[in-house]
């Protein structure tokens, strides 16, 4: 099966920093990709690239193969025929993301009268339809609403209908339950989870939150500093991690269902920030690595393939790493 | 002694839209070196309680006591000495730091309002202090926006830290952090606990920070606390079915894909639900949860619930 999403060594430039070094990944029908970082790992300057929408001044490199073909180099023209059509995104404030002026329901016909020929009242009928199949109660009513009379829930949904209205092929949603509540934020996973499959449709979630990646995504690529330093399934990724980057993360947060409690002792630290990967030659995480050594100085590591479905960007395996595949090789 | 006792405080504002109850009819105690969490959603009116504690926000009715002294009835004066033994740390720190202060200015801001010392007194302190929670000793010439995010959470640390207090509230300390940032200042936050003998009310909607970092947890929903109980017993076994249900939404990797737990948003602060205020989203929900709040019942030695159903 050829990939609906083939990214190929994608980077980002602005002046002399390239806050995105080369990342490749792909995505297929109807799954869902989580793309984990900290700030200021590219995590979202990749996301605006995959619909372009970074700023004019940035230089963009390597290739966004959708569907079979190079987006990347496209003129505007093309691009707005692919956005909101074949390519949705939902974002994390949807307040700012939504005109106050206009209606929830001017809002989502909209997209549809730009992309599908449909009159004004067969738009506003597949309104309706959509704000039903994003769970929204007495759609027929709310959907001459204005963003601000609608709950932050309730605005993200609409969000949703928005980014699915024409039936995309792929969904990008960037920290898209970062803003809600807790109760709120597992009906908007839900939600986005039911749509992939009765859409088909590939749904990239980019987040920084580990527990809703190892709940919720079928894959998980994680990025440091501009690049793709592990990817794997969510599952043997967080039980066994590879590269001490995504380690360290998992050392660093408290899982509630781990019942570690600050009297047992300290939160496991991945030492400074991400701030000294700047001017970094060779691995961009060595500054804050427990087990970097002088090599890791001399060039950027590149990725192995450390099992069948495992990638990392470390060439030092950890003393407590039991690789998968030989694990099966063990039980048949 | 209890350090912190509140009794029946309630927080209301007036607006265009009618009176929002955003704290109703609340008691708890803090005891000296406890960590007591406050979780709740967005609008449930913890950051209210925790501003009215401190008399930031004029508490409508009820009683604060703060070591026996009651806080609610304080003139100016005494509120303001009373401030250097209850201090405060943001959720952003960058928005309660003057842009165009040095550090060392806004560290000696606290210490010349409360009479410490002389200047070389100050300077000792500020010395120590800003090396104690982890920066560097020239960061007190700097500004803040020379700082990261991480860094200037360890400032707001220092200076709510510098008048040696005896109870912190920590308003959503780490949620605006980077994972990686969120450990680093998690473990200050206990090794300062540790060091000064601290208490801390710590507000958070994080319950995965809440279960590493609190002794006890006061679960609030629309201005109500509904639950209250030791964390590692609340986790164990949660009675209320709102606490369930928070508990239940966090995402958690041994619970693949299950269905949403509870439906429906937070009903307006403006106009809450008679009786139980949980009501419109619970699936207990019978004709007396409509018609009347349910009063608080023990179910432990320190585990109360505020529910009709629970036995």
């Amino acid at each position: 099966m050829t990939a609906l999403l083939d990214v190929r060594d994608f980077s980002v430039a602005f002046g002399a920093s390239q806050p995105v070094k080369g990342v490749s990944f792909t995505a297929n029908p109807g799954e869902m990709l989580a793309i984990v970082g900290e700030s200021g790992s590219g995590k979202s300057l990749t996301a605006l690239g995959l619909i372009g929408l970074l700023p004019r001044h940035a230089k963009t490199g390597g290739e966004i193969r959708f569907d079979g073909r190079n987006l990347l180099g496209q003129s505007e023209r093309d691009w707005r025929k692919i956005r909101g059509r074949d390519i949705g995104m939902i974002f994390q404030e949807p307040m700012t993301s939504l005109n106050p002026v206009l209606t929830v329901g001017e809002q989502i016909t909209e997209v549809l009268r730009i992309h599908e020929h449909v009159d004004r009242k067969q738009a506003r009928q597949r309104a309706v339809e959509l704000l039903e199949l994003v769970n929204i109660p007495e759609a027929r009513k709310r959907v001459d609403d204005y963003p601000h009379q609608l709950s932050g829930g309730m605005r993200q949904r609409v969000m949703i209908a928005i980014g699915v209205a024409c039936n995309p092929k792929l969904l990008i949603a960037d920290e898209a339950t970062t803003a809600l509540d807790v109760t709120i934020q597992a009906q908007i996973l839900q939600l986005l989870d039911n749509l992939r499959r009765d859409l088909n449709m590939a749904v990239i979630l980019i987040t920084h939150d580990l527990g809703i990646v190892a709940q919720w995504a079928d894959r998980v690529m994680v990025m440091y500093a501009g690049r793709k330093v592990e990817e794997g399934l969510p599952e043997p990724v967080f039980t066994n991690p590879y590269h001490p980057y995504t380690r360290g993360l998992l050392g660093a947060s408290p899982r509630a269902e781990s019942g570690h409690h600050y009297r047992q002792g300290p939160l496991i630290e991945i030492p400074g920030s991400i701030v000294s990967a700047t001017g970094e030659k060779g691995c961009a995480f060595r500054p804050r690595c427990p087990s970097a050594q002088a090599s890791c100085g001399f060039a950027v590591p590149p990725l192995r393939q450390i099992t069948e479905d495992r990638l990392a960007a470390c060439p030092f395996t950890p003393t407590s790493f039991v690789s998968h595949v030989h694990d099966a090789s063990l039980r048949s | 002694m209890t350090l912190l006792s509140v009794r029946n405080l309630s927080t209301h504002y007036a607006g265009g839209r009618g009176t929002v109850r955003a704290v109703d009819d609340v008691s708890l105690t803090i005891e000296p070196g406890e960590t007591v969490a406050l979780v709740g959603e967005s609008g449930c009116g913890k950051s209210s309680l925790g501003k009215s504690l401190m008399r930031l926000v004029e508490p409508t009715s009820g009683q604060v006591e703060f070591k026996g002294k009651d806080v609610t009835a304080m003139p100016a004066r005494e509120l303001r000495s009373l401030r250097r033994s209850i201090q405060m740390i943001f959720q952003d720190p960058f928005a309660s730091l003057n842009p165009r202060q040095t550090i060392r200015t806004i560290l000696t801001a606290p210490l010349k309002v409360h009479g410490v010392g002389d200047s070389k007194r100050r300077r000792e302190i500020i010395e120590s202090i800003i090396v104690q929670v982890g920066l560097p000793a020239d960061s007190l010439d700097r500004y803040p926006h020379e700082f990261s995010g991480g860094q200037r959470q360890r400032i707001g640390i220092a200076r709510a830290l510098i008048l040696q207090p005896e109870l912190v509230v920590c308003d959503e300390p780490v949620s605006a952090l980077d994972l990686s940032i969120q450990a680093q200042i998690l473990n200050l936050l206990v090794e300062m606990k540790n060091k000064l003998s601290l208490s801390y009310l710590f507000v958070s909607h994080d319950l995965s920070v809440v279960r590493y970092f609190s002794d006890r947890v006061l679960v609030m929903y629309l201005g109500k606390i509904v639950e209250s109980a030791p964390t590692a017993e609340l986790w164990a076994d949660p009675k209320h079915p709102y606490t369930r249900a928070l508990l239940a939404a966090v995402p958690d990797p041994s619970r693949r894909k299950q269905a949403a737990p509870i439906a429906g948003d937070l009903p307006s602060p403006h106009n809450p639900p008679s009786g139980c205020r949980f009501h419109t989203r619970c699936p207990l929900a019978t004709d007396l949860c409509r018609a009347q709040a349910p009063e608080h019942r023990l179910f432990g030695p320190a585990h109360a619930v505020a529910c009709h159903h629970t036995n």
